[in-house]
């Protein structure tokens, strides 16, 4: 019987723990896809977050480093240093990536440190039950601002894809989203562009992923991903921010 | 091979790079800074890693990524960036992964000062991040240890896959003295078949975590660690013993106050007071059991430091408190002269303590 349809390579046998309708499963499986593509798992290591993704070490076959909250970066800089010719990517959330790991994120990218950074933003801290998240939006509802965000005492979330477009370093920076097939099949090649990147030696590539947290958003599944399009993307427009070697070359 | 005339940090980086270190992650603090600014200039010469990270926060996790990777590492700072540090130093130890962090120690609490002190040993010896965990602390006393020390602490930390920390002071960084550079290893000397090289489709993927979710497992791992710590005491223990064969009065001291003490100890001596020291050379794993048999003998102990007493309860432990242990001490960037020091030999001799 012919196989029309298979797990990747990339991702082990482990039952992932993510709860019903989150679309972590989906970006872990274009990863692997990516990795699978590109025939690199043999020399690939991955880095996991502190936060929902954080037994990420368990799923991909690949050889895996935990990292402290926010630190990857500088995790995947001391991998990447030591080890040229390894392909690293970190995978993070926005608590993660864009509030404590700040500092991180930013001096990697300016660097151009030759990694993939994937980054999952889904408005929320997971993991920890649902607290207001660098990126949640404007009047967001969470467990840490029960009336809403006030962006008068709060401010305003962090647009991630924008912020590091304005350093001249990074080769490529697009934001993409899981809500629908044809965002999913433009995520995969948008992830698989950030692996093949750092293979080429171009430096600093980041996917943001507009996903979904049904769980903490308190809306079933299905209504998180009609969520994700009404008010996620309008706040997070989808599209290629840097795109440094295709700009040179024209 | 013939002595050169070298300051103690740039010792420890030389010794470093000879120790088959090729990654080197720090930030500028004084007064440590010739530590990078060597590497910074060495390191791109022998196709090693300089870089100057974002924060000692980032430098740490950098070191974190080379040493999964299983290569020699090294960071270096002082005391408010040690502190900084903290975090990645419990990961290391969580995650069992070897490394070298180098502290030239400066008055603190807070941003303190900028000239020496021995006010982080608490922090270095008795883990320092969250978690229970130990470091392999060294203390070296001359700008001869800097280099021997650096290149012990690289083999002691891969041996027993924990970070190793150097611990100096303000003044052995700085001065400069005649050494001989310890010889060039490559530094591969220990199989790390952990790493995370990449699979090559060869075997199971390496996994280097410090999360352990199940209680039990996380128990195990912390018992298994704590199995492996009992060896180092065991085996690892390393002092220097000065005039103590006959001696009454016992000086602890290490780093800089164990050469402000022998000075006193020989004034001492002049006097007809029979003075002695003990010299820790391993901070942690403190050497007990010469303190202890000292202790049979001696009228008591003076725990010379550059803080207000922290090593000073080690000694207390390790002799059971059995005979008394004064503190002669100067904080916030002092150093005790050696009168000081004298003087509480003198009283310790007199019964007054």
């Amino acid at each position: 019987m012919a196989v029309v349809f298979s797990k990747p390579k990339a991702l082990t046998d482990a039952p992932l723990h993510y709860c019903p309708g989150c679309t972590h499963g989906i970006i872990h499986r274009l990863v692997a896809e990516a990795i699978d593509d590109l025939g690199i798992i043999g020399k690939t290591v991955g880095i996991a977050p502190v936060g929902c993704a954080v037994m990420a070490y368990d799923y991909f076959a690949c050889d895996m480093v935990e990292a402290a909250h926010g630190r990857a970066p500088a995790v995947a800089t001391g991998l990447k240093r030591a080890m040229p010719d390894r392909i690293i990517f970190t995978y993070q959330g926005d608590g993660d990536l864009a509030s404590i790991g700040m500092a991180e994120t930013v001096h990697a990218a300016t660097r151009n440190e030759n990694i993939t950074v994937i980054f999952v933003n889904n408005a929320i801290y997971g993991m920890t039950g649902g607290q207001m998240a660098p990126t949640s939006l404007p009047g967001q509802v969470t467990q840490t601002s029960p009336y809403g965000r006030d962006v008068k005492t709060v401010g305003y979330p962090i647009k991630v894809c924008e912020l590091l477009s304005a350093l001249d370093a990074p080769e490529y920076i697009e934001r993409v989203a899981v809500n629908n097939v044809k965002n999913v099949m433009n995520a995969k090649k948008a992830i698989k562009k950030a692996f093949q990147n750092q293979i080429d030696g171009k430096g600093f590539s980041l996917i943001e992923v507009v996903s979904s947290c049904p769980t903490n958003w308190g809306m079933t599944p299905q209504k998180a991903l009609d969520w994700v399009e009404s008010d996620m993307i309008p706040y997070y427009p989808l599209g290629v921010y840097r795109d440094k070697s295709a700009k040179e070359a024209k | 091979m013939a002595k050169v005339l070298m300051k103690g940090n740039e010792a420890v980086a030389e010794a470093a790079i000879r120790s088959g270190c090729r990654h080197y992650f720090g930030y500028p603090i004084t007064p440590q800074t010739e530590i990078a600014a060597y590497m910074a200039k060495r390191m791109p010469k022998i196709g090693g890693t300089f870089l100057q990270a974002e924060s000692e926060i980032s430098a740490i996790n950098m070191v974190y990524g080379v040493s999964s990777a299983g290569r020699r590492v090294m960071t270096s700072s002082s005391s408010p960036g040690v502190s900084l540090k903290q975090e990645g130093i419990s990961y290391l130890a969580g995650s069992d992964l070897p490394a070298l962090v180098v502290n030239v120690q400066r008055g603190g609490p807070g941003l303190g000062g900028i000239q020496p002190s021995q006010s982080d040993y608490f922090q270095a010896t008795k883990g320092g991040g969250h978690g229970d965990y130990h470091l392999i602390v060294l203390a070296p006393a001359s700008v001869q240890e800097m280099a021997d020390l650096t290149a012990k602490a690289f083999d002691l930390s891969d041996k027993y896959r924990m970070p190793a920390m150097l611990l100096a002071d303000g003044t052995i960084g700085q001065m400069m003295e005649p050494v001989e550079l310890p010889p060039e290893t490559d530094g591969n000397a220990v199989e790390k078949p952990w790493a995370v090289t990449g699979t090559e489709n060869k075997r199971e993927h390496n996994i280097i975590n410090s999360l352990y979710l199940v209680p039990e497992q996380l128990e195990v791992k912390n018992l298994e660690r704590y199995e492996r710590y009992k060896t180092v005491e065991q085996n690892e223990v390393m002092f220097e013993e000065y005039m103590t064969e006959d001696c009454d009065v016992c000086v602890v001291a290490f780093g800089i106050a164990a050469r402000v003490s022998k000075n006193a100890i020989t004034a001492a001596r002049a006097k007809g007071i029979k003075a002695g020291l003990i010299r820790p050379i391993t901070l942690w794993p403190f050497p007990k059991d010469i303190i202890a048999k000292t202790a049979e003998r001696v009228k008591g102990f003076v725990s010379v430091e550059l803080s207000m007493g922290q090593m000073i309860d080690d000694i207390r432990l390790a002799e059971s408190c059995k005979k008394p242990v004064a503190l002669c001490s100067r904080v916030g960037g002092m150093i005790p002269s050696p009168d000081e020091v004298l003087k509480a030999v003198e009283d310790m001799e007199g019964g007054k303590f």
